[in-house]
């Protein structure tokens, strides 16, 4: 498997605050990969300064073989490399359907193709597909904002499907969602990978979720990298077991 | 009726009335055609301000700046515009436009004052709208003062002075007829513009600017080049507009006619406001309002008459932020193609549908 995603040696200092210190780590195209750690260990830094949200200080960061690290966000995003926030973003004020429309990947398009008509029939298939897959259909009308956290949070990744990216990272996709869905979403992380060829670079804190899906973990504390491997190996990792207990 | 063909008769006796208007209100022509010109300000602030969630508070730049693009063409096709401003201190020669010249400059100079006015939206939104919220509309309120500033003190264009349109022709007869008929025209064409913009996936960028624009930015939307293009488009149609406006006000003066950001600038926000931010229709309804009600209270309360504006203005902001049609559309969102799940009970009881 060739790597999609290679974080180098990747640092990030908020004034004295040391978020991400010497990070190197590979997501391979097709997989899944975990990113735990305990909370303020630096993982969403990490996926910001990926995306281009934050410039690193040092350190380099390549996508496809290229390096992204001096590319702003809107840039990364059209090479095909997504991430969804923790705090769940959407449209609020629009119906799902548009939010889904104006998710499709802009990475084919030119500028000119804006002022094409909203109700291409092929986008709105698909659109319509995406939401079905995640259980939305029915409400594909109503205002993305009047949906329930849980339900927005599942439009959400249905937007970033609608993308069409090749790397998706997910910034814990089952927060907040009502613990009967989970199964349900963990499938469809598990089918997006599968069905549609999307890598998963996946953030989580619900152990036996990140367990399930992920085919390797990396563990950050304090900002570092603490460790790495499959499951199992972190699961019986002590340095890990300290980091969450609080051992140190 | 079914829906379409009552919209068509709907807009048939709405232009209808448009070409009428001259001849059933005689003594208003110059107040009706600010009205469509007051049609045009809030049509085109409620692009950037309304569906991109930009409130410019500057948007007069691009009306000062069509004003003077269009009056120095009309002049300078046929005279020395340093000449001409000049003579306004004292110099007794008169400047005489012919029904043909007068006509040239007009259809050189809004075409002239659409390109400059976005010309300058390009180069100056390049830079203002990289920043968000508060600071973007203060930014604007500098920009349109400043621009004010400057024009005042440029002998070339009449400095404080201000720069007189150019006279009318007799031959033309009443010139203010024609001015309604063009600032109607740009109504309409701003509406139809408008209209079908917001019917492109270019209208939903918008929407979605407005609603999260880090979330745009990270589903990879072009988002600067988006905001640019919408202020330059509301920019092209509001230099037409200034343009127009000189005309009707016979004199361009820089602070209080040109750049009037404490008049046409905040009007243009209210009868946005008023009519409903974010609608189509709205910016409309809103100018018609508006326009009405300044008639009236100038009318009625000579006087008093910027007292009555300003208590409206407080009004319509703390008792009707959402407008006219915003306040519908909450009320009937199904007018607006929105629903609403009237069932939903909080969070999701069920596992979705495999």
């Amino acid at each position: 498997m060739s790597a999609l995603l290679e974080v180098e040696s990747v640092s990030k200092a908020f004034g004295g605050v040391q978020a991400n210190k010497d990070i190197s780590l590979m997501v391979p195209e097709g997989s899944i990969v975990g990113l735990i750690g305990p909370n303020g260990s630096g993982k969403t830094t990490l996926f910001s300064s990926i995306v281009g949200q934050y410039p690193i200080d040092n350190g380099s960061i390549r996508f496809e073989g290229e390096e992204i690290s001096r590319l702003r966000v809107p840039q990364i995003a059209r090479l095909g490399l997504l991430r969804t926030f923790q705090q769940t973003r959407i449209y609020g004020q629009m119906t799902c359907m548009q939010n889904m429309i104006i998710s499709a990947s802009v990475r084919k398009r030119g500028f000119g193709e804006m002022f094409h008509g909203q109700h291409d029939p092929a986008v709105s298939k698909h659109a319509e597909d995406m939401l079905e897959f995640v259980g939305l259909y029915e409400k594909r009308l109503l205002r993305a904002g009047s949906l329930s956290f849980g339900q927005q949070k599942l439009l959400e990744f249905a937007m970033a499907l609608m993308n069409e990216p090749r790397l998706l990272m997910l910034d814990e996709p089952t927060a907040g969602i009502n613990p009967t869905l989970i199964n349900g979403l963990i499938d469809r992380l598990k089918r997006a990978n599968a069905q549609f060829g999307i890598t998963l670079f996946v953030i989580e804190h619900n152990m036996r979720v990140i367990m399930n899906l992920a085919e390797h973990i990396y563990c950050l504390a304090h900002g570092e990298l603490l460790a790495a491997g499959t499951p199992d190996q972190i699961r019986n990792d002590p340095n890990v077991l300290d980091a969450y207990l609080g051992a140190h | 009726m079914n829906v379409p063909v009552r919209k068509l008769v709907g807009y048939a006796a709405l232009l209808a009335f448009g070409v009428a208007a001259p001849y059933l209100f005689p003594a208003y022509h110059s107040q009706l055609a600010e009205l469509w010109l007051f049609v045009v300000f809030a049509l085109t602030w409620d692009l950037v301000g309304g569906q991109m969630g930009y409130n410019s508070f500057g948007n007069v730049l691009f009306i000062g700046v069509g004003t003077y693009a269009c009056a120095v063409v009309q002049v300078g096709l046929f005279y020395n515009v340093a000449n001409y401003t000049s003579s306004d201190g004292g110099d007794l020669t008169i400047y005489v436009f012919d029904a043909t010249q007068f006509l040239t400059g007009l259809a050189v100079g809004l075409p002239v004052a659409a390109v400059v006015a976005g010309l300058v939206a390009i180069v100056f939104g390049s830079a203002v709208l990289g920043m968000r919220g508060h600071y973007f509309a203060i930014c604007t309120l500098g920009l349109g003062v400043a621009a004010g500033q400057i024009a005042a003190g440029w002998d070339w264009i009449g400095a404080g002075g201000g720069m007189s349109s150019p006279n009318t022709p007799a031959s033309l007869g009443d010139v203010t007829v024609l001015l309604y008929y063009l600032a109607f025209g740009l109504a309409v064409l701003t509406f139809i513009m408008i209209r079908a913009l917001l019917s492109t996936r270019f209208g939903l960028a918008l929407n979605a600017i407005r609603d999260d624009e880090d979330k745009a930015e990270a589903m990879g939307l072009p988002t600067i080049y988006i905001k640019v293009t919408a202020w330059a488009m509301a920019a092209v149609m509001l230099g037409i507009s200034g343009g127009i406006l000189g005309n009707l006000k016979r004199f361009i003066d820089p602070i209080d006619v040109a750049f009037a950001g404490e008049t046409y600038g905040v009007w243009m926000v209210l009868m946005a406001i008023l009519g409903g931010k974010g609608t189509l229709w709205g910016p409309v309804i809103g100018a018609t309002v508006f326009q009405v009600l300044k008639e009236v209270f100038w009318t009625y309360l000579l006087g008093w008459q910027r007292v009555a504006l300003g208590l409206m203005i407080v009004v319509i902001v703390v008792f009707f932020p959402q407008g006219i049609l915003g306040w519908a559309r909450e009320k009937f969102p199904e007018w607006f193609g929105h629903r609403i799940d009237r069932s939903r009970t909080g969070e999701t009881a069920r596992e979705p549908a495999e």
